[in-house]
């Protein structure tokens, strides 16, 4: 099991240092209108916003690949199996070939559209930003964001765990070998055995956070207090453009489609 | 002031009491009166600071400088005073990066000396040490010290440490009290006064003295042969979740009869040494092989590839948390079951088993459930499950670790044991003690930023 986060190239560049509460609002937009759509127009053109917003991540190009093969791949399958499928289906009555094809491209690019936001808005926010966006803009409790903030830190320790008690049961002359029936009851006393060890260590991790006051009630403040800048509202701004160019185009080649309609 | 007591003399305990950190919710009953500057040690919490024994678990943001800022963000101070105040925290204990370092590309002791600066931060009158030089190499314990003589050269506060390994610390020290199992006080005083005429005592309790260092037992008169047990050649290997090798092309040879010591800074790859050696990983390249003396008819064979009951009967590992090898809910089958998997029968099994819970003091505990054991006695039956296979070679990760003296004394008793009577024995560790006192050879591994 390998956990690696994203490395980004360029901490300065535009995505990475726009306020992540603008990034998340902004990736919502570009969601809501591709879930509302059923053509493939509307997506299509979302995807080449998309595209563009790609060169404003600081990405490396092989890093791109990375993050865009899943992608892809799950989005070309999703639409080829509704392609193959949209005849079933009662809620898409459909019959020529065109429009199977039409309805597995348009579903694909919508998958591809969606996930690219969220993929986007994430793989450019550190954590702690988007904790302090979340307790900064939106209030939200600060137990909740910096509590989870500190849970997501003990995730790779939770991998190197995992690994460490696969090797401690081979010492101990206990393998599955071929066999799956034993390797799911290893599996899940193995689990066990991590809930246990991470439960002791969150419990010893927010004996630390209180230790340093953190349930003290006094009002905290933010080393880093979230800022909306104008590039941020223009991010928004271009964002919105952007969803409504998507309508506009569609409806004008008299492609729409609403996904209620 | 010193904290000194035997494992279950709750040193611990009394430290998250006086931090106002106890939990009364969870269970477990607390009596008597305990004040912290005149009240309750609640009311004392802003006053007081509290480093504990596991860096991993005490740093909560990703980056160096915020995570200082979280005490401060907690106390509500103004975000225009929470920089200065800590850049001055890092400053103090010497922080060699800038406030931007991702905490997790620290060291073990780089994390120990960040939560350090955390605590300070907070000006503490009170700050209250739970071992917490145990996870840390020598050089990294060190410079923990060091920035503990530098603060308390400038602010004048109160120190209270726990520690099982008292000489690295005397200098710092000017009062010590010894808690006897139950909680008991038995000595208090300077440390003079307390370590001087009462090696009697503090032996009786298991207690480290300043210049108490291990004694091997004689070696037999007639030494078995030296011979080669395992080869490894040309190994390269890479942690989990690093992005590169930790050591490349290293040549290793361990013997029979022979204690071999793994030495290196915390991130030198220590334990996937002791892996590797152990048949429990795959390289990344070179090979491990068994010699003819550990595999008769196999000589040359690689033995990450060996199944697991043929592994335990020729080398034994203990791994560094005795919690991640038991897999039984008895210390009676948890005993027998590697001779068991191993395809001894039931009844020469459950012999051995009870042979080794005597030798180690396991009988006591014979229907205990293993998770519910003491420290030492689970690090006991961590070994004893390795050596129930009657392994050719046993490889140790950390096997001193966070242990009291008589736990101490007895495993170093039984290492030497083990050597003398032909088992090739491999360590990996950070404690000089134990490798003065064991070691034939010793191979010390560096760090990855030397190589």
């Amino acid at each position: 099991m390998h956990l690696r986060a994203p490395a980004l190239a360029n901490p300065a560049a535009f995505l990475p240092a726009a306020d992540p509460i603008a990034k998340l609002g902004a990736a919502v937009i570009v969601m809501a209108v591709a879930f509302a759509s059923r053509d493939p127009v509307t997506p299509a053109i979302l995807l080449a916003g998309e595209g563009v917003a790609l060169a404003g991540t600081g990405l490396r190009p092989a890093a791109v690949g990375r993050l865009l093969l899943p992608l892809v791949v799950v989005a070309t399958l999703l639409g080829t199996l509704n392609a193959l499928l949209a005849g079933t289906s009662a809620v898409l009555p459909t019959d020529g070939t065109a429009d199977r094809v039409a309805v597995g491209v348009a579903l694909g690019l919508r998958v591809a559209a969606i996930a690219l936001a969220g993929i986007l808005a994430l793989a450019t926010t550190d954590p702690a930003d988007l904790a302090a966006g979340l307790i900064g803009h939106l209030h939200m409790p600060a137990r909740l964001a910096v509590g989870a903030l500190a849970t997501l830190r003990l995730v790779p320790v939770l991998a190197i765990e995992w690994q460490s008690i696969g090797m401690a049961r081979r010492a101990r002359g206990v393998d599955a070998g071929r066999n799956p029936l034993v390797a799911a009851r290893l599996a899940f006393t193995a689990v066990v055995i991590l809930l246990v060890s991470t439960i002791r260590r969150a419990a010893r991790l927010a004996m630390a956070m209180d230790a340093r006051g953190f349930d003290s009630g006094t009002p905290r403040t933010l080393a880093r207090p979230p800022r909306m800048r104008r590039t941020d509202w223009l991010l928004l701004l271009a964002t919105a453009v952007l969803g409504v160019v998507a309508v506009a185009v569609s409806v004008a080649v008299g492609s729409w489609a609403f996904i209620f309609g | 002031m010193l904290l000194l007591g035997a494992s279950g003399s709750g040193k611990s305990t009394l430290l998250t009491h006086i931090a106002g950190l106890s939990d009364d919710r969870g269970g477990g009953e607390s009596e008597g009166d305990l004040r912290v500057f005149g009240g309750a040690p609640m009311a004392a919490r802003p006053r007081t600071a509290m480093l504990m024994q596991d860096p991993e678990s005490q740093i909560v943001m990703s980056r160096a400088g915020d995570d200082v800022a979280f005490g401060l963000e907690n106390r509500g101070l103004p975000t225009d005073e929470i920089w200065p105040a800590v850049r001055a925290a890092l400053q103090t204990v010497g922080w060699p990066y800038s406030p931007g370092r991702p905490t997790d590309q620290l060291s073990g002791g780089e994390q120990q000396r960040l939560a350090l600066a955390g605590v300070l931060a907070l000006r503490p009158d009170l700050l209250l040490l739970d071992e917490p030089t145990a996870n840390l190499d020598p050089d990294g314990a060190d410079a923990l010290r060091a920035a503990l003589v530098r603060i308390l050269e400038t602010h004048p506060l109160t120190l209270v440490l726990v520690e099982h390994r008292v000489a690295e610390w005397l200098p710092l020290v000017t009062r010590v009290v010894v808690m006897a199992e139950g909680g008991a006080v038995l000595l208090d005083g300077s440390p003079e006064a307390v370590f001087v005429g009462h090696d009697e005592l503090l032996d009786r309790h298991g207690i480290w003295t300043p210049d108490h260092s291990g004694r091997r037992p004689a070696r037999p008169l007639i030494a078995p042969p030296v011979e080669s047990v395992i080869v490894a050649e040309q190994l390269s290997a890479r942690p989990p979740l690093a992005d590169r090798p930790i050591f490349t092309r290293l040549d290793v040879t361990v013997r029979s009869a022979e204690a071999l010591a793994v030495i290196g800074p915390n991130g030198s790859g220590k334990s996937t040494l002791a892996r590797l050696l152990g048949g429990l990983l795959r390289p990344q390249s070179g090979e491990v092989t068994a010699s003819e003396a550990l595999a008769p008819g196999h000589a040359g064979s690689v033995i990450w590839r060996w199944p697991a009951r043929e592994l335990v009967t020729r080398i034994g590992s203990v791994f560094q948390d005795p919690e991640h090898q038991f897999l039984t809910g008895r210390v009676a089958d948890e005993l027998a079951l590697g001779p068991i998997r191993a395809g001894l029968p039931e009844t020469e099994a459950r012999r051995r088993a009870t042979e080794l819970a005597e030798r180690l003091r396991l009988d006591i505990v014979w229907e205990a459930n293993p998770f519910t054991l003491s420290g030492g006695e689970k690090r006991r039956l961590s070994v004893a499950t390795a050596l129930a296979t009657a392994p050719h070679a046993v490889i140790l990760d950390e096997p001193t670790f966070g242990q009291d003296r008589r736990t101490w004394d007895e495993m170093l008793s039984l290492l030497a044991g083990l050597v003398d009577s032909g088992r090739a024995v491999v360590f990996a560790t950070h404690d000089r003690a134990l490798v003065d006192a064991l070691a034939d050879r010793t191979l010390t591994l560096r760090s990855p930023a030397e190589v």
